[in-house]
């Protein structure tokens, strides 16, 4: 609830190293993360969110589990982590965790991806 | 915290005239209507002032064209599940609309599972059933048409009249849902032209539990529920006495003050409506813009969720409502917005205050001064927010 009340890392960074957006408007949820990265690690990181309060917990949650990370570790959080952070979530609404799972990932994907091409 | 309630479509207080009315035949009467000595007796005068009161709030010719049921859900039920059991020897064909309650429609589907063909009505983007289509889809075939008088969800009302004269012209029977109409206009069940009418007795301040099915008499309905006979054999088990007594009370009472109750509730929705339109932009009407039910307020904000908003509102103490997909049980939108036209997002936006005579031009303020702040931030937060209306809104 606290994160769904003051949600933080809100939003976009206009140089971001990796961006992934996941879900769809369509199914009422669409998320979308930065990440700026030094050194192999998240050195900021920031959401935004189109869904219902657990899909805006949840990106808020899943930025602060990932700042300061290493990318192998962001890489390795789940939606089982994100949603035990937040004291658990009804299961219908765990759908929405794994948006946030999944959008942070592919942030870091996007950003690895770019470091291929800069090669 | 100022706590203001504004769901009263969802659920309502039960006027305290009605609780007292009530007491008696919990504490004192409390006879089974069904048996022999005077207990029963004073309990079987409760039921039959109740049917008349219920009788005389939609103009019913006689109280016995009323048969209490234990709420609204299966009052739909019985209309449709017994006329077509009933009728099925003259056609196996029943029309219904794209924006009916649950209690309709799941019922059509389990139908057409023992070989009913269904036929479901459009609507316009106000939510008003497009009747050439009506005429078109009647045949021969057709034995019952379900239309709901309004709807709860959008507002709008349907041309009832104008149905009924179409249905009537082909030989069918018209059953309506007045579920979300009741108490909200004068309702004259003969002028209107249905055969078959689904109460609700919590609507118009009666308590929950209790609602009733008003049958035109000559109509063949089969009993949805077998037993020990009550209600002329038409629906068994044990008179819930005063809950049924309840609704009565509450009958008579919207029959004395319904002028007033639409007079303060459309005074509270138009300045509602008019209050969250023109402080917030990228911000619309759900449903009819005139025929609408004067409890009704049904909005929609883009590039933000129900659910988010309806969360923030109750931070705040507005309790309010969404046809939005995380509220229900499912992802989907609720159908009725899909019906109007509304994309999943547009759906996905809308939220519903339902008002009720015991708000206030205070508590309309209240909300009207609150929901653009939380636009504003959940607005902020949405990627699908233009770039121009995070600067400036």
């Amino acid at each position: 609830m606290e994160h769904f009340r003051n949600p933080r890392n809100v939003g976009e960074i206009p140089d971001a190293d990796g961006v992934g957006s996941v879900g769809n408007p369509v199914c009422g949820d669409m998320m979308t993360i930065y990440i700026k990265v030094e050194e192999n690690r998240i050195a900021d990181i920031r959401f935004k969110t189109f869904g219902c309060g657990a899909a805006v917990a949840t990106s808020s949650m899943i930025t602060e589990l990932a700042k300061g990370k290493t990318l192998d570790e962001a890489m390795k959080i789940t939606r089982k982590d994100v949603a035990d952070s937040l004291g658990g979530l009804p299961p219908i609404k765990m759908h929405c965790s794994n948006l946030a799972a999944d959008a942070l990932h592919a942030a870091i994907e996007a950003y690895r991806k770019n470091k291929e091409v800069d090669r | 915290m100022r706590k203001i309630y504004m769901d009263h479509t969802a659920g309502a207080p039960v006027d305290r005239r009605v609780v007292s009315a009530m007491h008696p035949f919990l504490e004192a009467t409390y006879g089974n209507p069904s048996s022999a000595h005077s207990f029963a007796q004073e309990a079987k005068e409760g039921l039959k002032d109740a049917r008349s009161s219920v009788a005389s709030l939609i103009r019913a010719e006689e109280s016995e064209e009323i048969f209490f049921t234990s709420c609204a859900t299966e009052s739909n039920n019985w209309a449709i599940r017994g006329f077509a059991a009933r009728n099925h020897d003259k056609g196996r064909h029943i029309i219904t609309t794209t924006i009916e309650h649950m209690s309709v429609i799941n019922v059509c589907k389990h139908l057409t599972k023992q070989g009913f063909k269904i036929s479901y009505l459009p609507v316009d983007k106000h939510g008003i059933v497009d009747l050439k289509a009506l005429e078109t889809e009647l045949t021969d075939e057709t034995i019952l048409v379900s239309i709901m008088y309004a709807n709860g969800e959008i507002g709008t009302i349907e041309p009832i009249k104008e149905a009924s004269e179409i249905v009537h012209a082909r030989n069918a029977c018209l059953h309506v849902d007045a579920t979300a109409a009741i108490g909200q206009f004068p309702i004259d069940v003969r002028k209107a032209g249905a055969d078959l009418m689904t109460l609700s007795s919590n609507e118009i301040g009666g308590p929950k539990g209790v609602g009733a099915l008003y049958s035109k008499k000559g109509t063949r309905l089969q009993p949805l529920i077998f037993g020990g006979g009550q209600e002329r054999g038409m629906r068994s088990g044990t008179e819930n006495v005063p809950g049924i007594v309840g609704m009565g009370k509450a009958a008579s009472l919207t029959n004395l003050e319904i002028g007033d109750r639409i007079t303060k509730l459309k005074r509270m929705r138009d300045r509602l409506i008019k209050g969250l339109l023109s402080n917030i932009p990228y911000s619309f009407l759900n449903g009819h813009p005139s025929q609408r039910l004067p409890n009704n307020v049904a909005v929609r904000f883009s590039f933000i969720e129900g659910e988010s908003m309806l969360l923030n509102l109750d931070m705040a103490g507005v309790a309010a409502s969404s046809g939005s997909a995380c509220t229900a049980k499912t992802l989907e939108p609720s159908h009725v917005l899909r019906a109007i036209g509304l994309k999943h997002e547009e759906a996905h936006g809308s939220l519903l205050f339902t008002l009720g005579t015991q708000n206030a031009e205070e508590d309309v303020d209240y909300v009207v001064d609150l929901l653009p702040d939380i636009v504003k931030r959940l607005r902020a937060l949405s990627p699908l927010t233009p770039k121009e209306l995070t600067g400036s809104v």
